[in-house]
């Protein structure tokens, strides 16, 4: 069977090198027994490739010095220049289990279009998506780079790449700027000089650094992302050097307790010190994490606050009541116990607090179906977390074949 | 039920899958040494095309007489079809999950006739 734009299918053994169209041939499947493409879908999370053009968004690096420099890398191809990724992610795929899990590495056929669009494309056209919000790979550990200011470099180059070269090839692909948070005041001249771009759907933090989200140099930002109504995310990572997680010595151990680590620190900063009393309206998403970790941290921060209510004297309400008003990415969606799960999506008000994310094409992606499936949501609510909560949050225009199903 | 032309046996090494369609049943069929095996390429887990991943043996941790670890070792009388979408591992020779009984494949009766197999669906 043929897609649309004339993939066929073969069958073969999935490698590292297989068409996405052939790997994800049983997601179109699933979305067209479902009528999926009769439901509105946002990816909020996904991570297509950035390796292959590594080179080019090397380019966009203002500092000329650096620029230069970058052709230092990689046998003088750019390739991986300045980034400072550790091997936790190449242990993705399982030792060859999950070839994807190392990046996607099929070819695409020569075309104006960059390779992250092609393949985003075959992804959103398999998937059913509507709208697909694109995080780079490398990024996610300059949070922790041991050159400071290389992560200004780097995160302007690859914001301006997203900006100029990748997001007006296809208004179905937005993208979070990456806030260089090691430098707050960078962070803020990145506000200000991508706000406002087309496909460009609010502000990211990579959660995998020690800088405390509380600290008194971020209120400015904080402020302007309020003012201008903008998505704050926190996007977790692996950090395999700390010292609690250096201790584990497989990797299923390491990403279990590391990704979530980050973002239970970084929220409790963030309700403890009363950040959601001080910016109410400012719009603050939790990225990677999966649902199981949020039952716990409110219990645990509601059972202790009641005790030691002096130690969060700007809290009004119980940490919980808080943690409801933010928002969640679904994945990586644990499923294995159902009963857990519904309680934690009930607690977490998930109809209107959580957001679908596929994570693609990383090991534990997750799918429309793994939502849509589940059998203690009604309908109303599957659809706000698969894509009209998105479109709330981040104010995405619904096409016109939703609004006309709407009506009728 | 029908039956479907599979391969001829002399055409499938040991080890070695091949993936028929009927409609929209895709079905993996699987030979080990003399035998052979067929369960349809949808993963109980997400649905994903199981039949098409990796073939591998199960991995063993080797403990020592007082219980200490020493590594890994592949175990040769358990071959694995490893669904390429998120890594769930599955007996070839009982359609199984190695670490929960439940969580297993759909299968189909396989026949070897006059030198070919054929799966009945």
């Amino acid at each position: 069977m043929a897609t649309d734009d004339g993939f066929e299918r073969t069958y073969p053994e999935i490698d590292d090198w297989t068409d996405s169209r052939e790997l994800l041939a049983n997601a179109r499947k699933q979305a067209e027994e479902r009528q999926l493409d009769d439901v509105f879908i946002v990816d909020i999370d996904s991570h297509i490739s950035d390796g292959g053009n590594w080179p080019e968004i090397m380019d966009y690096v203002e500092d000329p010095v650096i620029r230069e420099a970058a052709s230092a890398f990689g046998d003088g191809s750019k390739r991986g220049a300045f980034l400072n990724g550790t091997n936790g992610l190449q242990w993705q795929n399982v030792w060859g289990r999950i070839p994807h899990g190392q990046g996607l590495k099929e070819a695409v056929e020569e075309s104006e279009l960059s390779r992250e669009t092609i393949l985003a494309r075959r992804c959103m056209d398999q998937m059913g998506l509507d709208y697909q919000v694109m995080f780079p790979n490398a990024m996610l550990f300059l949070g922790m780079h041991p050159v400071p200011e290389m992560e200004i470099h780097l995160a302007t180059a690859y914001n301006r790449w997203l900006v100029e070269r990748v997001l007006p090839e296809d208004p179905r692909i937005k993208a979070m700027m990456y806030l260089p948070f090691n430098n707050p005041v960078e962070a803020e001249e990145t506000v200000k000089r991508f706000l406002g771009k087309p496909g460009v759907a609010g502000f990211l933090v990579t959660s995998s650094r020690h800088k405390p989200v509380h600290a008194n140099e971020y209120m400015r930002l904080y402020g302007m992302l309020e003012e201008t109504g903008q998505v704050l995310g926190f996007h977790t990572h692996l950090n395999w050097q700390d010292e609690y997680t250096s201790q584990l010595n497989r990797f299923i151990s390491m990403h279990a307790i590391s990704f979530v680590l980050c973002n239970l620190v970084h929220l409790t900063n963030w309700i403890i010190n009363g950040l959601p009393e001080r910016f109410p309206k400012l719009k603050v998403m939790w990225i990677e994490s999966g649902i199981a970790w949020l039952p716990f941290i409110m219990q645990r921060l509601d059972h202790e606050y009641m005790m030691r209510t002096s130690e969060a004297p700007l809290l009004t309400k119980l940490p919980s009541e808080y943690m409801r008003d933010m928002f969640y990415t679904t994945q990586p969606m644990e499923r294995t116990n159902e009963t857990l799960l519904a309680a934690s999506m009930d607690a977490m008000n998930a109809e209107t607090q959580m957001l679908f994310a596929s994570d693609w094409p990383h090991w534990d992606f997750d799918l429309p179906a793994t939502i849509w499936d589940l059998p203690f949501l009604d309908e109303a609510a599957k659809r706000n977390i698969l894509g009209y909560n998105a479109a709330r949050i981040f104010d995405l225009e619904i096409p016109e074949k939703y609004r006309a199903m709407a009506a009728e | 039920m029908s039956e479907l032309f599979v391969a001829k046996v002399e055409d499938m090494a040991d080890r070695e899958r091949r993936i028929v369609v009927e409609g929209g049943l895709e079905i993996g069929v699987f030979r080990l040494g003399d035998e052979f095996f067929a369960w349809e390429s949808n993963c109980p887990h997400a649905g994903g095309p199981v039949c098409q991943g990796r073939i591998m043996n199960r991995v063993n941790e080797v403990l020592d007489d007082e219980k200490r670890a020493h590594g890994y070792e592949f175990v040769e009388a358990d071959v694995h079809i490893i669904c390429p979408w998120h890594g769930y591992e599955f007996n070839i020779r009982t359609g199984i999950h190695p670490g929960q009984p439940e969580t297993r494949l759909r299968g189909f009766p396989v026949t070897v006739r006059e030198g070919a197999v054929y799966v009945a669906v």
